[in-house]
């Protein structure tokens, strides 16, 4: 029993990063109706990016990430400007392609720059705590915690302020939106910004448990794909309950089934999703 | 007629050259280089085949590169068969799982196809990672034996390796010749461009697509049962993200649904690599916005681009043929009623 709760809260952990990770690549693909390929890129830039704040600039590891986020994003914008934009009259398969392009890019970088070892990220909340006779690192209350927080926020922001309703409205119908005067090229651009911030978050709060590498984004996008089809793609509610669905399924997978093949478990669920589901599961019928 | 007659005056040309080639380049690396990037060709064209021409973007094809060299390795190494019955039946393992990832994930469209066939490419690589007692893990693969002889014919020299490879290439390159002028690749092209009015057009997709499908995963293990057996040596990288990239530099390069598309690319980027050589590792830092520049602002690629070009001169000459028709029938016209006029004035 001690054992099945104590993974409980290993899924909770993963399933808050996973969420946030799926939050972006939702919130992108409800916009602007593109499987961003390159999301691990910037989960992977992240990490990195904190590192180095907190390595080199000396920052404190709150500063540091949210350093990070704003990079990471302003890195999202520039990527829509530069690239989505342009291709925004495409045929599907060249925004795919031109995802993986980015992707293999911003890797080959991260090598140049980083290096391709794997490196450690200090955490000042390294520390264990015992609750309720379980123990758990201070990191992995935090990483909870703040996901939760972030998930609030970014709902209300979404249902609450003008801009969020402009985000929803843009996601809903883009001519529509177009024509009672929303700006639907800031709204992508901002869209942007929040995906990037929210995979910059979501690897800053992961990689002190994990590690810091130039391939550290590529189970993590595949993982948020699995996630974004099995909630609905576009769906916020959706990409934050698939999250935990996977990150408990995958605790739960690695302690009684088998640890080594614990990475295969996500993808299993996709395969049976789409063999049941093509369109995957909630998706919207009709438009 | 006459520029049918060209055309095939220039394959010929191509494949006299190709023939020759090792007979006139001493230089043993670059007979090596060019058996791999035919190798890769062939593997294009398989992509090509159901990217370019059926409008699908399998991700999983690298995949299936791996399955097919894998399979070679393990059933000449492990098992102990014969080369030349290992190779065929690699092949057709390949194409058998071909046909059951087709039948499920042809069932979704678009994006979703996508990520699925993504997530098939990673999970082929996770199971060659994992998988030690057969494959050999992270460590690799080796051991595998060079193609056997037929008859008279050895395969141990790297000339002979290297006119084994081209003949593939050319039975392959055939294939497709044959594929795409007939209905059937018509038929593909109609998927592309609409499924929905192929489908009210009386088209089963599914079956075209499936079938489509599965002759592309064939040309992929063929390519790699050749590498197998080319480079003697498999590690799991060869299943990996980077190996798909690699095709679609190379397709998308020569140009995504043409012929020469697969040839002219892997050809041009095999040899740039080669003076990029000192990158090594970073060479994404240059290809990677390659690829992403190349589809934004030229989404034909080379041999796209050259069909575009020759077409619209095709219309310019055909305009300016009628123009030239429409003025001296105009020319005429006023001609003879000028003569009309003389004549009844007197």
């Amino acid at each position: 029993m001690e054992l099945f709760i104590q993974q409980l809260l290993n899924g909770l952990t993963v399933g808050s990063v996973y969420s946030l990770v799926a939050l972006g690549l939702t919130l992108v693909y409800g916009i602007l109706h593109i499987p961003n390929f390159a999301h691990g890129a910037l989960y992977m830039m992240g990490g990195y990016v904190t590192l180095t704040a907190m390595t080199k600039l000396g920052m404190p590891y709150g500063l540091a990430i949210v350093a990070s986020m704003a990079a990471v994003g302003l890195l999202g914008v520039l990527m829509e400007r530069l690239v989505f934009y342009p291709l925004r009259n495409a045929p599907p398969l060249h925004d795919k392609i031109a995802a993986i392009g980015i992707l293999l890019f911003l890797e080959a970088f991260a090598q140049f720059v980083w290096g391709a070892d794997y490196q450690t990220m200090p955490t000042p909340y390294g520390d264990v705590v015992t609750v309720f006779g379980f123990t758990l690192t201070i990191q992995r209350i935090l990483i909870i915690a703040s996901a939760v927080i972030i998930m609030i926020l970014l709902y209300l922001f979404l249902k609450k302020t003008f801009i969020g309703a402009s985000i929803i409205a843009m996601a809903q119908n883009r001519e529509g939106a177009n024509l009672v005067g929303i700006n639907t090229n800031k709204v992508a651009m901002l869209t942007f910004f929040l995906s990037g911030s929210l995979a910059a978050l979501a690897a800053s709060l992961a990689s002190p448990i994990n590690l810091v590498f130039p391939g550290m984004g590529h189970l993590v996008i595949l993982k948020a794909f699995v996630i974004i089809i099995l909630g609905g793609m576009g769906s916020i509610p959706g990409a934050i309950v698939g999250g935990y669905i996977l990150g408990f399924s995958e605790s739960l997978g690695a302690t009684y089934v088998s640890n080594d093949y614990k990475d295969i478990i996500a993808f299993a669920i996709l395969v049976i999703i789409l063999t049941v589901k093509p369109n995957g599961l909630f998706a919207k019928e009709g438009r | 007629m006459a520029i049918l007659e060209k055309r095939r005056l220039w394959l010929a040309a191509l494949i006299a050259a190709a023939i020759l080639f090792p007979l006139f380049v001493a230089n043993g690396y670059y007979v090596h280089m060019m058996t791999i990037s035919f190798i890769w060709m062939i593997a294009v064209y398989g992509l090509n085949l159901f990217a370019g021409y059926t409008g699908y973007l399998s991700l999983a094809h690298a995949g299936f590169f791996a399955i097919g060299a894998y399979a070679l390795g393990i059933l000449t190494v492990k098992a102990g068969w014969p080369f030349w019955l290992a190779f065929a039946a690699a092949c057709l393992l390949t194409t058998l799982i071909g046909v059951f990832v087709g039948l499920v994930a042809l069932r979704t469209k678009e994006h979703f196809f996508a990520i699925y066939t993504l997530c098939v490419g990673y999970i082929i690589y996770l199971i060659i990672d994992k998988w030690d007692s057969l494959t050999g893990g992270v460590r690799g693969f080796i051991g595998i034996p060079a193609p056997a002889d037929i008859g008279p014919l050895s395969f141990q020299t790297p000339a002979a390796q290297y006119y084994l490879v081209l003949f593939f290439l050319l039975v392959v390159v055939w294939i497709m010749h044959r594929l795409v002028y007939s209905l059937t690749g018509r038929t593909y092209i109609a998927i592309r461009n609409s499924e929905e009015l192929a489908l009210t057009l009386g088209i089963s997709t599914m079956k075209n697509k499936l079938a489509s499908f599965v002759l592309s995963v064939f040309f992929t293990s063929l390519a790699g049962a050749l590498y197998a057996s080319f480079i003697r040596f498999l590690g799991p990288d060869i299943a990996y993200v980077s190996v798909m990239f690699d095709f679609l530099t190379y397709l998308l390069v020569g140009g995504i649904g043409t012929l020469a598309g697969p040839v002219v690319g892997t050809l041009l980027v095999t040899f740039l690599s080669q003076q990029l050589q000192f990158l090594q590792d970073y060479r994404m830092l240059i290809f990677g916005p390659v690829l992403t520049l190349l589809i934004i602002f030229y989404p034909h690629g080379i041999a796209g681009g050259i069909i575009r070009l020759k077409a619209k001169r095709g219309e310019a000459r055909r305009l300016q043929l009628e123009a030239r028709q429409a003025s001296a029938e105009l020319a005429a016209a006023s001609r003879q009623e000028r003569s009309e006029r003389y004549a009844k004035e007197g």
